[in-house]
C-alpha cells in the first residue's frame, strides 16, 4: 500500500494540513507528517510514494480528497492538482539544496529516517579527523554566520576552541524574530536532527559538553518538534555526552542579538551587552561560548561529510556556499529557495518569486527582516552577496525577502521602522531607546506635511546617529529601511494624506 | 485556552521548585507559570527570588521585560495576529481592523465578556502564508478579516 507524505510544517498547518491528513487516514492509507519542501504557495502539498517515486499534488485540500481518490492518486493518477515528480518541478530543480537536502522529504521524528538520509555523516567525520581539522574544514568552506552578521563560523569556532577554560557553550540562536524569515523554523520542523548534528559538531570542535537553543514563543509547532527530537537523541545516545537544552523566549526580537540572548538564558532583562568581550571569550555564563545560528549550525554536516572545498566550490566572492533565500510578502511564489550566492535581486523577485501575488507592480523589496533595506526594481540588479548589497546601503541580513506591490505607502514603512524599533528597543543606549520614538515622531509630522524638509533633515541626522551611537544593530539598522525608503521614494514624503 | 489552573500559591511553589535545577532558571519558570495560570501572577516574584537567591527587583525586572508575559489571565480565547511586514504586505493590517471592530476591542484587549483577547506579535514564521495568526495555539495562514472573525468567534 502506497504511503502518503503530508507536511505538518507550521506554514502547512496554517492552510489546513492536518484535515487533509485527517481525511487520507481515515481510509486506512499510511500518512507521514513531514517537514515542508518550501513550495508554500503549493502547500498543503502532498506526496504519494509510488513505483516510480513519490509524486506531488497541491495545494490540497480536505475537499480536495475524494475526488484524488477517485483519480487513484494513489498510484499517481492523473488530476488537476497532480504536480508529477517534486524534484522535476521547476522551483525545486532549479535550487542547490544543501542546508534544506533532506527538509520535507524524511520524517523529522525518526532517527532511523535520518540516518538512511546520511545523517550523521557529518559528525563520523569530525570524530575521525579530530578538532583541529574538523575547524579547519570549517574555515575552508568559507561557511559564514546565516543569523545576518555573517562572520565566518570557522573563525568563531577556532576562537573558542583556543579559549581557556573546562566549561563551553554552543548556543543555537533559533530567536528568528525578521519578518519574513521562517528557515530556522522549518529546519526545527522538518529536519531537527541536522541541526543537533551541527551543534553535536561544533561541540566537539571546541570542546563544549553542553548546547543550548534559543528558540522563540511564536513557534510552539517547531519548539514542540525540536523538543522531540532532543529526547530522541538523547535516549538514543547519538550526540554521546553532548547534551543539548532548548530554552523558550518570550516575545522579544532583541534577544536576536546574541548578546541579549545570552542575558536572556541567564534569566536577565534581554539587554545587549557591550562588547568586547566577545561571546567567544566571555558568553553564557561567563564561559567561552559558540554563538550560531540554526542555519549556520544546520549546514555544518554537509560540509563534513563532503569538505570544506566542495561547499567553497559554490558562491560569488567572499560570500561562498548557498543560501535558503525565504520568499514572503506580496510575492506569487512564496518560499524557501536555496541557491548558492550570486543570483540577482531581479531574479530572486521576478523569476523565482514571479512578481507579486496580486498582480500588481512590485514597489519595494524588503530584504534582510525590519533591519534591512527596501530595494526598488531600479536596483534589482544587486548581486545577492553580503558584500554587494552592503555596497548599496543594504543587506542579507538572514535571507528575508518580503515584497511590496505600488499600493505600498513608504512613508508608513519608514515610520513602522522607527515603531518597531521603539516597540523592540531593550532601552540600554539612548540612541535606540530615544531616538526610536522621536524618530517615530518626527515621521508622523512628515507624514502630516508639517515642516517637511526641515524634519526629513533632522531624521536624516537622527539616523546618523542611530547608526553610528548605538550599541547593537537594532538602533545601528534601523536607519537601512528608513533612509533606503527615503532615498527611493522621496515622492512617498511629498504628498498630502486625508487622514 | 481549555486547561489553565486557578492560581493557588502551593501550586506557584511547586511549578518553582521543580526548575531551580535548570541554569538559568527564571525565563522557563515564567513560562511554566504562565502555561498553568495563563499568566505570571505578582506573588510569584518574591517566590522565584527567594528559589533562585535573587532580589525581587531582578526577578521582576526580567518579568517585565518580555512582551509575552501577562499580568492577568487571558480571555477564553487568545488571538495573536502577526503585525510584521510580510503580512502588512499581504492586508494583515486590514484583516486585524476588521477583527478588533467586529471585537470593539483595541490590540491587547480582552473583550468585555471575557471570551477573547487579541495580541499582536511580531512574526509568526508564516511570512509565506501571509497574513498570519495563531489562534489558542493553531496556526491560520491566508486570513482576511472574516476568517479572523470566524476564527475568534467559533
Amino acid at each position: 500500500m502506497s504511503r502518503v507524505c503530508v507536511p505538518r510544517d507550521a506554514a502547512t498547518l496554517a492552510v489546513g494540513a492536518d484535515a487533509v491528513a485527517g481525511a487520507i487516514a481515515e481510509r486506512g492509507v499510511e500518512v507521514v507528517r513531514t517537514g515542508s519542501r518550501g513550495l508554500v504557495w503549493l502547500e498543503p502539498m502532498i506526496e504519494v510514494e509510488t513505483v516510480a517515486g513519490r509524486i506531488a499534488y497541491g495545494p490540497v485540500m480536505a475537499k480536495d480528497l475524494p475526488g484524488l481518490f477517485e483519480a487513484d492518486f494513489l498510484n499517481g493518477g492523473e488530476h488537476l492538482l497532480r504536480l508529477g515528480r517534486p524534484e522535476d518541478h521547476p522551483w525545486l530543480a532549479g535550487q542547490t539544496r544543501i542546508t534544506f537536502a533532506r527538509c520535507g522529504i524524511l520524517d523529522p521524528a525518526s532517527l532511523d529516517d535520518y540516518r538512511a538520509h546520511g545523517g550523521f555523516k557529518g559528525l563520523e567525520r569530525a570524530r575521525e579527523i579530530g578538532p583541529a581539522a574538523t575547524i579547519a574544514a570549517v574555515t575552508d568552506s568559507g561557511l559564514r554566520g546565516r543569523g545576518g552578521a555573517g562572520f565566518p563560523a570557522g573563525i568563531k569556532w577556532r576562537t573558542v576552541a583556543e579559549a581557556p577554560g573546562e566549561t563551553k557553550y554552543i548556543v543555537c540562536n533559533a530567536d528568528e524574530g525578521d519578518s519574513g524569515t521562517f528557515a530556522d523554523r522549518m529546519i526545527m520542523e522538518g529536519d531537527p536532527f541536522t541541526l543537533l548534528e551541527g551543534m553535536a559538531i561544533a561541540a566537539f570542535a571546541v570542546g563544549a559538553s553542553k548546547g543550548y537553543v534559543y528558540s522563540r514563543s511564536e513557534y510552539p509547532h517547531a519548539n514542540a518538534t525540536f523538543g522531540a527530537a532532543i529526547e530522541t537523541a538523547r535516549s538514543a545516545g547519538v550526540l554521546s555526552d553532548f547534551d543539548v537544552e532548548l530554552r523558550v523566549g518570550a516575545g522579544a526580537y532583541v534577544c536576536g542579538e546574541e548578546t541579549a540572548l545570552l542575558e536572556s538564558l541567564e534569566g536577565k532583562r534581554g539587554q545587549v551587552r557591550a562588547k568586547p568581550p566577545l561571546p567567544a571569550h566571555q558568553g553564557l555564563f561567563g564561559k567561552p561560548t559558540v554563538v550560531n545560528n540554526v542555519l549556520t549550525l544546520a549546514t555544518t554536516p554537509w560540509v563534513l561529510a563532503k569538505g570544506g572545498e566542495a561547499y567553497a566550490a559554490l558562491g560569488v566572492g567572499r560570500s561562498r556556499g548557498t543560501q535558503p533565500i525565504q520568499l514572503a510578502g506580496n510575492v506569487r511564489y512564496p518560499g524557501v529557495y536555496e541557491a548558492p550566492f550570486g543570483l540577482t535581486l531581479g531574479e530572486i523577485v521576478n523569476d523565482i518569486g514571479g512578481g507579486t501575488a496580486s498582480g500588481r507592480p512590485v514597489k519595494a523589496v524588503q530584504c534582510g527582516g525590519p533591519l534591512g533595506a527596501y530595494f526598488p526594481p531600479s536596483l534589482f540588479d544587486t548581486v545577492y552577496d553580503y558584500e554587494a548589497f552592503a555596497a548599496r546601503d543594504g543587506l542579507i541580513g538572514h535571507g528575508g525577502v518580503v515584497v511590496f506591490d505600488d499600493t505600498v505607502d513608504m512613508a508608513a514603512q519608514a515610520r513602522f521602522a522607527f515603531q518597531f524599533c521603539a516597540l523592540e528597543s531593550c532601552g540600554k543606549c539612548t540612541p535606540c531607546r530615544i531616538g526610536s520614538v522621536r524618530g517615530a515622531e518626527t515621521m508622523q509630522r512628515v507624514m502630516d506635511g508639517v515642516d517637511t524638509e526641515a524634519n526629513l533633515a533632522l531624521i536624516t541626522d537622527l539616523c546618523e546617529t542611530l547608526k553610528f551611537g548605538s550599541l547593537c544593530a537594532l538602533g545601528g539598522f534601523t536607519p537601512y529601511p528608513v533612509m533606503s525608503a527615503i532615498n527611493h521614494w522621496p515622492e512617498d514624503f511629498h504628498v498630502v494624506r486625508d487622514i | 485556552m481549555t486547561s489553565l489552573e486557578p492560581w493557588r500559591p502551593e501550586r506557584g511553589e511547586e511549578i518553582i521548585a521543580g526548575l531551580t535545577r535548570l541554569d538559568g532558571a527564571v525565563l522557563p519558570m515564567f513560562h511554566a507559570l504562565q502555561g498553568a495560570f495563563g499568566h505570571v501572577p505578582k506573588e510569584t516574584v518574591a517566590m522565584i527570588a527567594h528559589a533562585l537567591n535573587l532580589s525581587r527587583a531582578e526577578v521582576f525586572g526580567a518579568l517585565s521585560f518580555y512582551h509575552d508575559f501577562r499580568h492577568e489571565p487571558p480571555g477564553a480565547r487568545l488571538v495573536k495576529i502577526c503585525r510584521a511586514e510580510s503580512c502588512q504586505a499581504m492586508g494583515g493590517e486590514a484583516a486585524s481592523r476588521f477583527l478588533l471592530a467586529d471585537l470593539g476591542i483595541d490590540w491587547g484587549e480582552t473583550t468585555p465578556d471575557g471570551a477573547v483577547t487579541v495580541e499582536p506579535v511580531y512574526c509568526l514564521g508564516l511570512c509565506a502564508v501571509s497574513p498570519a495568526a495563531l489562534v489558542d495555539g493553531q496556526p491560520l495562514g491566508r486570513v482576511d478579516g472574516m476568517l479572523l472573525v470566524e476564527a475568534a468567534r467559533a
